[in-house]
């Protein structure tokens, strides 16, 4: 049975503000909605940079000479925090997410607009909150990871309202993803089965399982966290007789599924615009579906590869050894599937075509990167070094980030009605790409010679190195004045894009754009092949 | 069609060409300074190899596809309406899961010469009792060894500096020195929060942690110092937590050793 929602009902307009004020309101609509994510979650990147670059300026030296010690662990704190909560899974997961998937399910909204508003809501006054607490008494200085008993013994004010603001952001991401997983199971147009989703659909599905199995488990583990921090309780703190493997394990069962979290749906974006810029069916619906769930079901089980050091037992380490090395299965299939769209198409080189090619060859290294990681003997030397950062680094900016940035490129018409400027498009694609990799591969081997992570102050051998990957995130920032200058000129000024200047088969560009605020002006169309391109019309279904 | 088989195979043979020769010629790591150091290295050259081998691989798939498909300006239309592919979509399925099948049995085979799979036994006359709990480090037992000749050392860390404790000579070192060729023993214990002892040079790393004894066991195999580096995050000093470890020739040490030690006190 399917639901239709009537949005007369669910969204009284009359109360609604119109024009830009609606960003700012607690609007219903999951347009609306998707945008302040996205916008909400660019700011906070804005802020996570800047963070970044004070961490680069800061090794740009081998003496800790930029900011005092306990500074410089917050900001690397609230980067790591402020990136993957406030920037990465809010825009992956709930900007894109709303925006599209309302269109693909063919349904005028979410299931649930008021909790949609709510879950939005939540990230503003907590990423604020974190970001302030600086200002009182020190923000938390223990790492994203906020491993006990560091987390314990340093200054409390700021490690409870990091606990805080995760709290709320967790809750956030678990409105989401029920919300998800309602609108994709329950409100699809009568007629559209699950095998004729879109992919994002499906990444959206395993993604939003998995935000709803783990999150839960960090949630309780830092409460307990924080008992341990302002009631003296004895859970994790060693003092007391508590156990400090024990957090890791709970932490690294949210925070590992976390990373799918952060690719999944990005995997979910590459495979809507692949095909569209490429003018080619998605090759191998079937297989790409089962390897989504393949790896929600083996994401679930590989966590205490992150503690691999941390005094496990040989037959857990083994275990977990084999359980990661096979996720590179159903990712591998993923990509070869990608490199198979792209065979024998006809391939518009444009922006959002350069960030998704550099998604692919960014992410096939970190995977590689993360087959050895996997290894328990290579692991032993190269855990907590900079190798780890430049391997996570290659998957969550070289490959998600990445990822954003062409979705911004190929849905901003969409959205706006307007096309974004393509020279400045290819610039920011090359810049980016040129920086990041600068940034982050001379980092694998100042993990394998002997740098540590997390650390402010380092080995004079290791200075020219560090100076070329900061020179890298240098041009990182730089790559940001680009894009921001053509997002706000082509808002305004860009050229009008039509309602679908693409030529795309996905239900979302078979409206006008913008969309109306009920997607659709009559019925949504049923749209059985949305990868059906090279077949004439009357082929298709 | 032969002909684009042949340069395809030319292709592959020189991806596979190159990627061995950066593989056995490029070298990304430290000196090699404990048994430990060949064996890794043994397994990252392989592993460097076949991860080339995939990662130019599939760059030149995506770079050939954006050139050899890209739209011309007087194209106009689709690209092929190809959907799928069963047989390759197996032949991809099961070669990845072949490799990722023999990398981990390689890694295994890594990790048992390593001494990872041999039970840890810490011949140690201080330890307090036998029920008490020891958490696995990484162990280079050979079945052959005698334990009498294990150097025991004791290591505590804290907020921001290594001790080494030889219960043999009853003396406390901020230094570690050690004989070449010769099995150390270590157990390691935190007295505030999470750290880890590091030799890159060794190749080898295990967390201390506050309230379970960890141990460590490493022979080293070359005359030198090393840096130990802390690679825990544990505090604003956590960049300036290091030491060094001295491997000495057995006269050096012994000299070493007899200088520093105190006599017995019975209490």
């Amino acid at each position: 049975m399917t639901i239709s929602i009537d949005p007369q009902k669910t969204n009284n307009e009359s109360l609604q503000p119109k024009g830009w004020l609606r960003y700012f309101s607690f609007s219903l609509d999951h347009k609306v909605i998707g945008i302040q994510y996205l916008v909400c979650g660019f700011l906070f990147y804005l802020i996570g940079g800047t963070l970044a670059s004070a961490i680069r300026i800061e090794l740009a030296s081998p003496m800790s000479d930029f900011m005092p010690r306990d500074v410089y662990n917050q900001v690397l704190t609230l980067h790591g925090t402020i990136m993957i909560f406030l920037w990465i899974v809010p825009v992956v997961n709930g900007a894109f997410g709303n925006y599209l998937i309302p269109f693909y399910v063919g349904a005028r909204d979410m299931a649930f607009p008021r909790l949609n508003a709510v879950a939005f809501w939540l990230i503003p006054p907590s990423g604020l909150m974190l970001v302030a607490s600086y200002f009182v008494e020190g923000a938390a200085q223990a790492g994203w990871t906020a491993y006990p008993p560091l987390s314990i013994t340093t200054p409390q004010s700021g490690q409870i309202i990091w606990i805080l603001s995760v709290l709320l952001l967790g809750g956030s991401s678990i409105f989401g993803g029920i919300n998800f997983i309602a609108t994709i199971i329950k409100l699809r147009r009568p007629g559209l089965k699950l095998m004729q989703l879109p992919m994002y659909c499906w990444a959206m599905l395993g993604t939003s399982l998995l935000v709803v199995l783990s999150t839960p488990v960090l949630a309780g583990t830092l409460i307990l966290l924080s008992f341990d921090i302002i009631a003296n309780t004895g859970f994790f703190n060693p003092v007391l007789g508590g156990n400090v493997v024990v957090y890791q394990h709970l932490f690294w069962f949210y925070s590992h599924p976390a990373v799918y979290i952060m690719v999944l749906p990005a995997f979910g974006l590459v495979s809507e615009i692949l095909p569209v810029h490429a003018r080619k069916p998605l090759f191998g619906y079937t297989t790409m579906v089962f390897s989504i769930m393949g790896i929600v079901v083996l994401g679930l089980v590989v966590w205490a590869h992150h503690m691999f050091t941390s005094g496990t037992p040989p037959w857990m380490r083994l275990f977990f050894t084999i359980a990661t090395a096979f996720i590179a299965v159903p990712t591998g299939i993923k990509f070869f599937n990608w490199v198979a769209t792209l065979w024998g198409g006809k391939i518009s080189i444009n922006s959002a075509m350069l960030f998704s090619c550099g998604f692919i060859i960014n992410f096939v290294f970190g995977g590689i990167t993360g087959v050895a990681l996997a290894q328990v003997p290579f692991d032993i030397h190269v855990h907590d070094t900079y190798f780890v950062v430049a391997h996570f680094h290659y998957i969550v900016y070289g490959g998600t980030v990445f990822i954003i940035f062409s979705s911004i490129y190929h849905w901003f018409p969409k959205v706006t009605g307007k096309m974004l400027n393509e020279k400045l498009g290819i610039l920011h694609f090359i810049i980016t790409f040129i920086g990041f990799n600068l940034c982050f591969a001379p980092q694998h081997w100042l993990g394998l010679n002997g740098m540590p992570r997390r650390v402010a102050e380092y080995d004079p051998q290791f200075q020219f190195v560090n100076q070329i990957s900061s020179l890298g995130a240098l041009l990182m920032a730089i790559s940001t004045i680009p894009f921001l200058i053509n997002v706000l000129l082509s808002v305004r000024n860009g050229k009008d894009s039509g309602d679908n200047p693409w030529n795309a088969l996905t239900p979302e560009w078979l409206t006008s754009s913008p969309p109306p605020v009920e997607n659709w002006e009559g019925e949504p169309p049923l749209v059985e092949e949305p990868y059906g391109y090279g077949k004439e019309i009357s082929e298709r279904k | 069609m032969l002909n684009k088989n042949f340069y395809l195979i030319l292709i592959i043979t020189l991806v596979f060409a190159v990627s061995f020769w950066i593989g056995f010629n490029v070298n990304l790591l430290p000196a090699e300074a404990s048994i430990n150091a060949p064996i890794y290295d043994e397994l990252f050259k392989i592993l460097f190899i076949i991860g080339l081998i995939i990662f130019i691989g599939m760059t030149i798939a995506v770079i050939y596809s954006l050139f050899k498909f890209r739209k011309r300006n007087d194209q106009i239309g689709d690209g092929i309406a190809l959907e799928g592919n069963l047989s390759l979509e197996i032949v991809w399925t099961i070669i990845p899961s072949i490799i990722v099948l023999l990398i981990g049995l390689y890694s295994y085979n890594i990790y048992d010469r390593m001494g990872g799979m041999k039970e840890l036994n810490h011949n140690h006359e201080m330890m307090s009792s036998n029920s008490e709990k020891i958490w696995a480090g990484i162990s280079q037992t050979s079945d052959n060894e005698i334990a009498i000749n294990n150097l025991s050392i004791e290591v505590s860390a804290m907020q921001f500096a290594f001790l080494f404790n030889y219960p043999k000579g009853n003396f406390i070192s901020g230094e570690l020195h050690v004989p070449v060729d010769q099995k150390v023993s270590m157990k390691m214990e935190s007295k505030d929060v999470i750290h880890a002892f590091w030799v890159p040079e060794f190749r080898i790393k295990q967390d201390i942690i506050p309230g379970q004894p960890t141990i460590l066991n490493f022979t080293p195999t070359k005359v030198g110092k090393y840096p130990i580096i802390c690679a825990e995050l544990c505090g604003p000093y956590h960049g300036g937590m290091r030491a060094s470890i001295i491997v000495e020739e057995e006269s050096d040490y012994n000299e070493w050793f007899n200088k520093n030690k105190k006599p017995e006190v019975n209490l």
